[in-house]
C-alpha cells in the first residue's frame, strides 16, 4: 500500500523561543528546526504499513526551503521519496489555503492511506489534517492511537481523553497520529547515508496548476504573540499539623483573591 | 574560515544525542554501581550505526567523514563515558587497524560484524611492565613453519573479554632492526586459539560499563595468514592507530566536559541558598563562564585536528594537543561541577559523581598526558 505522510518542520522544543513584538512573529534566526515529534509517529506508522503490506512512503510537506531538512529526516527514517512545495506565495496562507495546496499535489499521486501527525507543537491548530480530508473529499480520523489494514478496510482506535473508539473506514482515508500509536525508530547512520541519494522533489504553484490568487485569503489574523511567563516556584505552606497548614493555606488562597 | 557544520554533522549529533538521553542515560548509573557491562546497550549503538562509522560501505561501515565520528562519540560521552569508551575503543583500536591494515579477506572476513555492531575487537598494546614505553613490551611472536607461536601478556585492553568480543590485534616483538630496536609485528588471535586467554578485570574506578582485559598468551599458535600488514610494520601501524585514537579520547574528554557542565549549570540556576539561585553569585557564575569558555576552545581545537585528518593534512600534533586539552580541561570542568554541586556532588545519586571519576582515564590512556606533551614538544623542534 503506497502511503503519504504530510510533514511540518518545526522549532525544536528544546530551543528557547523568542518574539519579535513588533511584527506578531518569532525569531527564526538561532533556532533549531526539527521534524514535527508528531509527525515522526506517523512517519514510523507508515514505514510499518510499508514492512507489513509492502508499497512506498512519500513524503509532503509545503512550506519553506529549510523545510527540506526535516523531509532530510524522515528519508533517513527509511521513507521512499520526499516532495516539497515551496513558493513565497505560499507565505500568505492559511491552514485552507495549504490543504488546497496539499490536495492538488496528493491528487497527482497515488496512495491508499495518508497519515500526518495529530498536532504541530509549534502553532498547534490541528486544523491540516482534517482540512486536506475536505479537499479530497476522503474519511478522516484522528487521535489514532492503533491501525490496521485489511481487505482495502482501515480499523483505527481513537483515543481522547473522553473515549475510546473503534472505528471502520473504507480507502483511501486520512488519519492524524496521536502519540502512543507507535515508537519512531531512531534514525541510523546508514539511513542518513542513503537519505543523501534519495530524491526530494521541489515544486512551486504554478508547477501544481495553481493561481496564487484563486487561493483563499486568511480570514483570521495575529495581533500580537507573547512568551507566556514561566512557571514561577512553589511556595511552601507551613504548619505543625496538617490541621495548621490547612488554615494557613487557606489563610494564603484567601490573600491571594482565590477563596 | 567556515566554522558551520554539514546537515549530516548536524543530524548525527541531534540524533546520536536523543538516542543517548533515551536509551544510555537512564541505564548509566546503575550499570556503573554494578560494573556491569551490556551487550544489549552495545548491540542498540551498532543498531543505529555507531560502529564502522569511518569505513567503506564496501565492509559495512558508514563511509563517513572524521568529524561526524568524533561529534557521535562526543555526544555519547556527554552523557556517559563507559559508553563512549565501547565506541571509541571498538572504532579507533578495534576495527581501525583491521581496516586500515588487514589484507582483503581479514577486512572481509570480520569487519562487517564489527561494523553491524554484532561484536568487538580489542588492540593489545600496554603490558604489564610497557606503558609509556612501548620499548619494554616482552610479548613475543616466533615463526614457526607456516606459523607463528606469541608468548606473553597483555593489559587494560578495551572490548577484549566480554561475550560479543570476536578477537584481538596483538602486537608482538618478532625480532630487532638494523638500529638495534625492537621489531614489532602484529597477529590476529581470535578468542578460541588454544593457549589464549582473555580476563575481565573489575574494581574499576571509571568507565566500569566499559570491558577492560588482561590477555595471556601461553604458546599460542595463529597461522602465518593472521600476520596484520607485513613483518615489523608493527610499530608504524601502532603510532599511526593511536593518533586517531586520540582524537576520539579527546571527544571524550569534550563531551564528558560539555556534560557535566550542563549538570552544573542547570543544578546552579535550580540550587537556592541566601534566597536566591547560586548561579547568581559570581563564585558560582564564574566557575561556568570558565566551563563554557575551556569547552569551546577544546571543542574548537578538537575539530580542527579532525578537519586535518579529512583532509589528509598532517595531524599529528594537533591531535596530541586535542587529546591533552580536551582530558585536562574536562578535569576542570569536573572538578568545578562538584564544587557547585556541593556535598550532593560527592553523592552516586548525582551523575556528575561519575563524570568526575570517568574523567580521571582521559589524562592516562592511549598516551597519559606526560607523552602527549613530550609528542607535542618534539613536533616543535624541542
Amino acid at each position: 500500500m503506497d502511503t503519504i505522510v504530510l510533514i511540518k518542520q518545526v522549532p525544536d522544543t528544546e530551543s528557547a523561543i523568542e518574539v519579535d513584538a513588533q511584527a506578531a512573529r518569532i525569531v527564526e534566526d538561532n533556532l533549531n528546526w526539527v521534524l514535527n515529534p508528531y509527525d515522526e509517529i506517523a512517519v514510523e506508522e507508515a514505514l510499518r504499513i510499508k514492512e507489513s503490506l509492502g508499497g512506498t512512503v512519500t513524503l509532503l510537506c509545503a512550506g519553506p526551503k529549510r523545510s527540506q531538512d526535516a523531509l532530510r529526516s524522515g528519508l533517513a527514517m527509511g521513507a521512499d521519496q520526499a516532495i516539497l512545495i515551496t513558493d513565497p506565495d505560499l507565505d500568505g496562507c492559511d491552514t485552507r489555503g495549504l490543504a488546497q495546496v496539499l490536495a492538488a499535489c496528493i491528487k497527482t499521486l497515488e496512495y491508499g492511506l495518508i497519515l500526518c501527525g495529530q498536532r504541530a507543537v509549534d502553532d498547534d491548530l490541528q486544523l491540516t489534517g482534517a482540512s486536506v480530508a475536505h479537499e479530497l473529499d476522503i474519511p478522516y480520523i484522528s487521535d489514532v492511537t492503533h491501525q490496521e489494514i485489511e481487505d482495502q478496510t482501515l480499523r483505527c482506535r481513537q483515543s481522547t481523553d473522553r473515549a475510546h473508539m473503534k472505528i471502520k473506514s473504507p480507502l483511501p482515508a486520512l488519519i492524524a497520529v496521536q502519540r502512543g500509536l507507535n515508537e519512531p525508530r531512531y534514525i541510523s547512520l546508514p539511513g542518513m547515508m542513503k537519505a543523501k541519494k534519495k530524491p526530494i522533489d521541489t515544486k512551486t504553484l504554478s508547477d501544481l496548476g495553481l493561481e496564487p490568487s484563486a487561493l483563499p485569503q486568511p480570514n483570521i489574523r495575529i495581533e500580537s504573540l507573547k512568551v507566556p511567563s514561566s512557571k514561577r516556584a512553589g511556595e511552601m505552606i507551613p504548619g505543625e499539623s496538617p490541621e495548621e497548614q490547612a488554615a494557613n493555606l487557606a489563610t494564603r488562597l484567601r490573600e491571594m483573591d482565590l477563596l | 574560515m567556515d566554522f558551520e557544520l554539514s546537515k549530516e554533522q548536524e543530524m548525527i549529533r541531534r540524533e546520536v544525542r536523543k538516542f543517548a538521553k533515551k536509551e544510555i542515560q537512564p541505564l548509566a548509573a546503575a550499570l556503573d554501581e554494578k560494573e556491569e557491562f551490556s551487550p544489549e546497550l552495545t548491540k542498540k549503538m551498532g543498531e543505529i550505526g555507531l560502529f564502522g562509522m569511518f569505513v567503506s560501505e564496501m565492509y559495512g561501515g558508514q563511509a563517513m567523514d572524521y568529524l561526524s565520528y568524533i561529534i557521535a562519540v562526543e555526544e555519547i560521552a556527554r552523557v556517559d563515558g563507559s559508553q563512549a569508551a565501547t565506541i571509541a575503543a571498538g572504532n579507533s583500536l578495534g576495527i581501525g587497524p583491521l581496516y586500515y591494515f588487514g589484507n582483503e579477506s581479514q577486512k572481509k572476513k570480520y569487519l562487517p560484524k564489527l561494523c553491524a555492531g554484532e561484536g568487538l575487537w580489542g588492540f593489545g598494546l600496554t603490558e604489564p611492565t610497557a606503558g609509556s614505553d612501548a620499548g619494554g613490551s616482552k610479548t613475543t611472536a616466533v615463526q614457526d613453519g607456516d606459523d607463528w607461536v606469541i608468548n606473553g601478556s597483555k593489559i587494560f585492553i578495551t572490548n577484549a573479554a566480554c561475550s560479543m568480543t570476536l578477537g584481538v590485534t596483538v602486537q608482538t616483538v618478532t625480532g630487532s632492526r638494523p638500529s638495534g630496536k625492537p621489531e614489532y609485528t602484529c597477529f590476529i588471535v581470535e578468542p578460541d586459539t588454544p593457549g589464549f586467554k582473555a580476563v575481565p578485570m573489575h574494581k574499576k574506578m571509571m568507565w566500569r560499563s566499559s570491558n577492560t582485559a588482561e590477555l595471556y598468551f601461553d604458546k599460542v599458535r595463529v597461522p602465518g595468514e593472521n600476520m596484520l600488514g607485513q613483518k615489523g610494520d608493527g610499530f608504524h601501524q601502532m603510532l599511526k592507530t593511536l593518533d586517531g585514537g586520540r582524537l576520539s579520547i579527546g571527544a571524550m574528554g569534550l563531551g564528558g566536559a560539555q556534560g557535566a557542565y550542563e549538570l552544573a549549570l542547570k543544578y546552579a540556576k535550580e540550587r537556592r541558598q541566601f534566597d536566591q539561585p547560586i548561579s547568581k553569585f559570581q563564585a558560582v557564575a564564574f566557575k561556568l563562564a570558565d566551563c563554557a569558555m575551556e569547552i569551546e576552545c577544546a571543542r574548537n581545537l578538537l575539530y580542527k585536528a579532525c578537519w586535518l585528518r579529512n583532509q589528509n593534512k598532517p595531524f599529528a600534533k594537533e591531535a596530541a594537543m586535542g587529546k591533552l586539552y580536551c582530558s585536562e580541561a574536562m578535569g576542570r570542568v569536573v572538578d568545578r561541577a562538584v564544587q557547585i554541586h556541593g556535598g550532593y556532588g560527592l553523592m552516586k545519586e548525582y551523575d556528575v559523581e561519575r563524570f568526575y571519576r570517568d574523567q580521571k582515564l582521559l589524562d592516562i590512556g592511549e598516551g597519559t598526558s606526560e607523552i602527549q606533551r613530550l609528542v607535542i614538544s618534539r613536533h616543535i623542534g624541542c
